[in-house]
């Protein structure tokens, strides 16, 4: 019996999967320098929200701190949408890949599934911050008051991180769900935008009538908001540690949930 | 469990079932290290699906599968590491550049940098992509996606490749080149390589030993010479003038294995008949009949299916539906 072939692995098993998310990261990269309209694209709709409503309803939305500067009060907001939209689409972007074949060549290679999905919400997240950066500048140019220390942008960031790898996840696991693209608009209608409405990205949550409060405070996104909108203007309607507590522990149990589903998804 | 270097895959009564259908009925076979094997059949006679289980894509029901002896269901990660796969459908990222796609994989194999750029180099030469390595692959002509799909699969050298259906809607002259480019790989770096398709010509041409397979058993196994050969030796019809004198002068020939009336004419069996046209036509002369035209014909794979299976791969094709759309629901 003859030894078998010596296999053209070069590179030890723990640093593999470092190139793994490596790898996956870098794709969504270079997919966004190949085609920046897509990513562009999707600041149109927060920045033209910011542009007329923030223009229309300056002064005549009461209730809203702080006095009443709407655009203000909707920046954060805007910026929590585009990282929710951001991030599932780019975690059901997975679809695609399972619809078009290159998810079954990356899937027989010798790294493992975690290390594929780690590069891949590493990739998305990335994405998604970059997005909610551009929302936050668009909003300062557009004149929002927005004010932070560099302790404020430290929490801005690591909230964006953490709604990114929440949302983007959230995509993963809906993407594992499916089986073809039919259930797309359903997510869309039934997920997507029902998370966005009672986030308070908004309005104040508690302008809401009662009976809908705890779907809002039931909303992981609200929490997000919420860190945003402490540190981007010093108006919050909960103690930061609840909001990271929240925020991420949704966060690691949808990070669980989609490893999970992603490890057992066959390909073929 | 130690690997082995010479039996490149060894399969034992392999089982595969899609709910109801058997899509893989207990098959059994093996390849040596350097060979080019085929397995041949009409669409769901269960090649693909033997190709999934032994790339440790999909699972098996029973049965034992071995690549370089190790076993493609526990130790998929030493399987991985030695085989290439070239899928039937387009997997590259079309965004990505030719190079890029190439990169990735060999970085997903742990390939440092260096080597990666020696290995670019080497397969892109091979599949004549040089020029157009950084092109986006959306670029890419049908043929060249192939090409490249080839070369990734050789990209980080592996001694076995899989291949599903390697020229699956291509045109005949890319079609020729694939094959050439397989062949020289086989030849040249040693390349042990299995691949499935329903071309009979492509079995016939590319493979040193083929497995003729349908509804998920093999029924024949062996070298294209030899499966032809199974058959008897090669067809020819005569049309002639004359007497019964002449089928018995015929019948009479030491190599001629068979004499059989059709449609007026005489329909022969023999081996080599090629070298035989003249003491044939000297046969007809002798017996005072006239040859009108001489048809010879040496059997091709499709006429060893047809001996094995009873019908026709194309009729084999529509019957197949049941399996694939079992597999699709999955």
């Amino acid at each position: 019996m003859a030894a078998p072939p010596q296999a053209p692995r070069v590179v030890a098993t723990p640093l593999i999967a470092l190139q793994a998310i490596h790898v996956m990261w870098l794709r969504e990269m270079l997919r966004f320098v190949r085609a920046p309209s897509r990513v562009i694209g999707s600041l149109a709709m927060p920045l033209l929200f910011l542009a007329f409503l923030g223009a229309g309803l300056r002064g005549t939305a009461p209730g809203v701190s702080p006095e009443g500067d709407y655009l203000t009060f909707l920046a954060p907001g805007m910026m929590g949408m585009t990282l929710l939209m951001g991030s599932v689409f780019s975690g059901l972007h997975v679809l695609w890949d399972r619809q078009f074949g290159f998810l079954r060549e990356i899937m027989v290679t010798p790294v493992s599934r975690l290390s594929i999905l780690l590069g891949r919400i590493a990739g998305g997240m990335t994405m998604a911050v970059f997005q909610g950066t551009l929302v936050c500048l668009g909003a300062l140019l557009l004149g929002a008051d927005l004010t932070a220390g560099p302790l404020d942008i430290l929490v801005t960031a690591a909230t964006m991180a953490l709604i990114g790898v929440a949302f983007v996840s959230v995509g993963l696991v809906f993407a594992s769900i499916l089986d073809d693209f039919h259930g797309f608009s359903l997510i869309v209608n039934f997920f997507v935008f029902p998370i966005f409405f009672l986030s308070g990205a908004l309005f104040p949550v508690d302008r809401l009538p009662v009976w809908l409060r705890p779907l809002c405070y039931a909303d992981p996104l609200t929490y997000g908001v919420d860190l945003l909108r402490g540190s981007l203007t010093g108006v919050s309607a909960f103690p930061m540690w609840l909001d990271f507590t929240v925020l991420g522990g949704f966060c690691a149990v949808m990070l669980a949930l989609g490893s999970l589903l992603f490890s057992r998804l066959e390909v073929t | 469990m130690s690997g082995d270097g010479d039996i490149a895959v060894q399969v034992d009564g392999l089982v595969k079932r899609y709910k109801k259908v058997v899509a893989v009925d207990g098959i059994s076979f093996s390849i040596e290290r350097g060979e080019l094997f085929g397995m041949l059949g009409p669409n769901g006679a269960g090649k693909t699906t033997t190709l999934g289980i032994l790339s440790t894509l999909r699972r098996k029901d029973a049965g034992d599968a071995r690549v370089w002896g190790f076993d493609v269901a526990r130790q998929r990660a030493e399987v991985r590491r030695r085989i290439g796969i070239v899928f039937q459908e387009f997997s590259l990222d079309d965004k990505l550049t030719g190079r890029e796609n190439l990169d990735f994989h060999g970085r997903l194999f742990g390939m440092p940098r260096a080597l990666r750029r020696e290995r670019m180099a080497e397969v892109l030469e091979l599949v004549d992509l040089t020029g157009r390595a950084k092109d986006q692959v959306e670029k890419y002509s049908g043929g060249m996606k192939r090409r490249l799909e080839i070369a990734r699969g050789l990209m980080h050298a592996p001694p076995l490749l899989f291949l599903d259906e390697p020229t699956l809607g291509l045109d005949a002259q890319t079609r020729r080149q694939i094959w050439d480019y397989l062949a020289e790989m086989n030849r040249t770096a040693g390349v042990t390589m299995i691949l499935t398709t329903h071309y009979m010509d492509e079995a016939d041409t590319l493979c040193g030993r083929v497995a003729i397979v349908d509804h998920g058993k093999i029924v024949a196994c062996d070298t294209p010479q030899a499966l032809k050969a199974s058959l008897g030796g090669d067809a020819v019809t005569l049309e002639v003038e004359g007497g019964a004198e002449i089928r018995t002068a015929l019948a009479g020939l030491p190599f001629v294995s068979k004499v059989a009336p059709r449609e007026g004419a005489l329909e022969l069996t023999l081996d080599r008949a090629e070298s035989r046209v003249p003491e044939l036509v000297d046969a007809v002369r002798g017996s005072g009949g006239q040859l009108r035209s001489l048809n010879l014909r040496k059997p091709t794979l499709e006429d060893v299916f047809l001996h094995y299976t009873g019908r026709q791969m194309r009729d084999a094709h529509e019957d197949a539906g049941a399996i694939s759309r079992a597999q699709r629901r999955r």
